[in-house]
């Protein structure tokens, strides 16, 4: 067989690989919701009964005081939903293909077992897109949330929080000796990540200590550096270093250690 | 030549050695048995001959293969369905052969492979509604569905009824009949003893005896024992010549031997008129073959 008819039927493959994993995520609908709605239905629902939804973030900050509360919370909201694909979603299913012999039987195959890898990574960003969109745009048309002030940096911190996230699952992913194992870790990791962005209290009203330590973790600087481009706040570089760092580390120790049996 | 050749595979995991040194030849088109105790390195020389494990030495060839060498165009033709090997629990039975399907340069017909396996009406099932016989049927199908010249089968029916036991084995044979070469891993004596043409029979990581499952028994003591309860009383001297003989309390006698030992107990016992009742016979079988190669006390 020629090499070019080699990676037809491979790109064929990884097509319908995809597909069959994206239909495999809509069929489990707890998971499909948390992933797909859940981000949109917080920010609606906040947006509409909290009391502070729309009065301003803080009077004493200058830029933060032009801004009100349910705009002030979007970005955290945002973290929430590339932690739940990524820590939650993402590392669980291939944990859970790795426990059940998934990936081996795939290795029997002509297709690589990385490919199931990768249509998990494909399925769970479409999942987060179609949540960041609805969210972005409820947000906007029902409860009065601001487009963002600088639009292109938060696309590249949008871009660098995934990276980092999904470096993150992925190491849980490798490492977890089992499915069990991978829910426990990554649900942990999930809920801890949570608090650092700031999803139980805005960070700006946390302690200065727990602000320094949230700077630090993958989503934490995410949320900050999110909170940054929305409000039009300085660039923030420190953040995005952060999460550059995070991928940096997480995605070579993944590979190293990520067993297909 | 031989479609599957192993010469002394030798395979070690840190201190424990899972392969001690294993030879064996299959032939085109038969159905070869690799038998063994759990532990006695029969996954791992399969998954060896597979490509899914690198030997610490030794050669292999499937079909003129290197497993490691040209792993990828070993991957169409060769087919292995691994022990305990799930699939996603909302996958669906057709949906997993489509895809399978789909991997495969020369796939078989999804439809006909659903058929042929029993798997027709529960095409639209999802993984996790299929029974115990039904899972392995299908991993079996996506074990076919690239048409391989050679299909690896690891503890098939492990874990499965007696039913649904001999409907898979049915299914082997069908497959053979195709024209599928196959390897068949298990530590059933009954299976590998109905279903195989020659048999290799592992222990602590060697072949202690390659053959036919016949040849196998023969070569273990082959003794016959027959039990009965005699219509009259036997006379003295008449059995002790032809077999060992030992008398119950009962009233039952039990006679042991080799050869035509059957039909010289019973052509005396006709002579004099005396009829055996509740007569039993034992033939040494596969298992006894088994557990006197495998152990190394005398038998």
């Amino acid at each position: 067989m020629s090499s070019t008819s080699v990676t037809a039927s491979l790109t064929g493959a990884q097509a319908r690989l995809t597909t069959v994993e994206a239909r495999l995520f809509l069929r489990e609908p707890s998971g499909a919701f948390f992933a797909v709605l859940f981000p949109a239905v917080l920010l609606t629902v906040l947006g509409l009964v909290m009391p502070w939804a729309d009065v301003p973030f803080d009077d004493q900050d200058p830029i933060l005081s032009q801004i009100n509360g349910i705009t002030g919370y979007a970005p955290t909201v945002l973290a929430l939903a590339v932690a739940t694909v990524g820590l939650s979603s993402y590392p669980q299913t291939v944990a859970g293909y790795r426990g059940r012999g998934v990936l081996k039987r795939l290795s029997t195959t002509p297709v690589p077992p990385s490919r199931i890898l990768v249509a998990q990574v494909l399925v769970n960003l479409a999942a987060l897109l179609v949540a960041a969109v609805l969210m972005y745009v409820l947000g906007v048309t029902v409860v009065d949330v601001a487009a963002p002030a600088e639009p292109l940096v938060l696309l590249l911190a949008f871009l660098l929080t995934v990276l980092a996230t999904f470096a993150v699952g992925s190491v849980i992913a490798a490492l977890a000796p089992n499915a069990p194992a991978a829910t426990a870790w990554g649900m942990t990791v999930y809920f801890v990540s949570l608090f650092f962005a700031g999803v139980w209290l805005p960070l700006p009203l946390m302690p200065d200590a727990i602000q320094t330590i949230a700077g630090w973790t993958p989503l934490g600087a995410g949320s900050e550096a999110l909170a940054a481009a929305w409000y039009g706040q300085p660039f923030p570089t420190g953040s995005l270093l952060v999460l550059a760092a995070w991928t940096a580390v997480g995605v070579p120790v993944a590979a190293r250690f990520f067993r297909w049996s | 030549m031989p479609v599957i050749q192993v010469e002394n595979l030798h395979k070690r995991y840190g201190g424990t050695v899972a392969v001690d040194d294993v030879s064996l030849e299959v032939h085109r088109g038969e159905i070869f048995g690799v038998l063994g105790r759990n532990g006695a390195g029969k996954t791992t020389t399969v998954e060896i001959v597979g490509g899914l494990r690198e030997a610490d030495s030794g050669t292999v060839r499937v079909l003129g293969l290197d497993p490691v060498r040209d792993r990828s165009r070993l991957r169409e033709v060769v087919g292995l369905q691994l022990q305990e090997s799930q699939l996603q629990p909302k996958l669906v039975v057709r949906e997993a052969l489509d895809l399978y399907a789909s991997f495969y340069p020369d796939p078989a017909d999804p439809t006909q492979l659903l058929d042929e396996l029993g798997l027709t009406d529960r095409a639209g099932a999802r993984f996790e509604q299929l029974s115990g016989g039904q899972k392995q049927r299908l991993s079996v199908a996506l074990a076919l569905v690239g048409n391989p010249q050679v299909a690896i089968l690891d503890e098939l029916t492990t874990g499965l009824d007696p039913h649904a036991r001999r409907d898979t084995w049915e299914v082997v044979e069908r497959i053979r009949d195709r024209g599928v070469t196959i390897v068949l891993v298990t530590h059933f004596m009954e299976e590998a003893e109905r279903l195989c043409d020659r048999i290799a029979l592992i222990d602590a990581g060697r072949v202690v005896a390659t053959g036919t499952p016949a040849e196998l028994v023969a070569r273990a003591t082959a003794e016959q024992v027959l039990r009965f309860r005699p219509s009259a009383p036997v006379p003295v001297g008449l059995l002790e010549h032809l077999a060992r003989v030992t008398h119950s309390d009962d009233g039952t006698i039990e006679a042991r031997g080799r050869d035509n030992v059957v039909q010289d107990v019973l052509v005396a016992l006709a002579q004099h008129g005396i009829r055996p009742e509740n007569l039993r016979l034992e033939q040494s079988s596969l298992e006894d073959a088994f557990v006197a190669l495998t152990t190394s006390v005398e038998v």
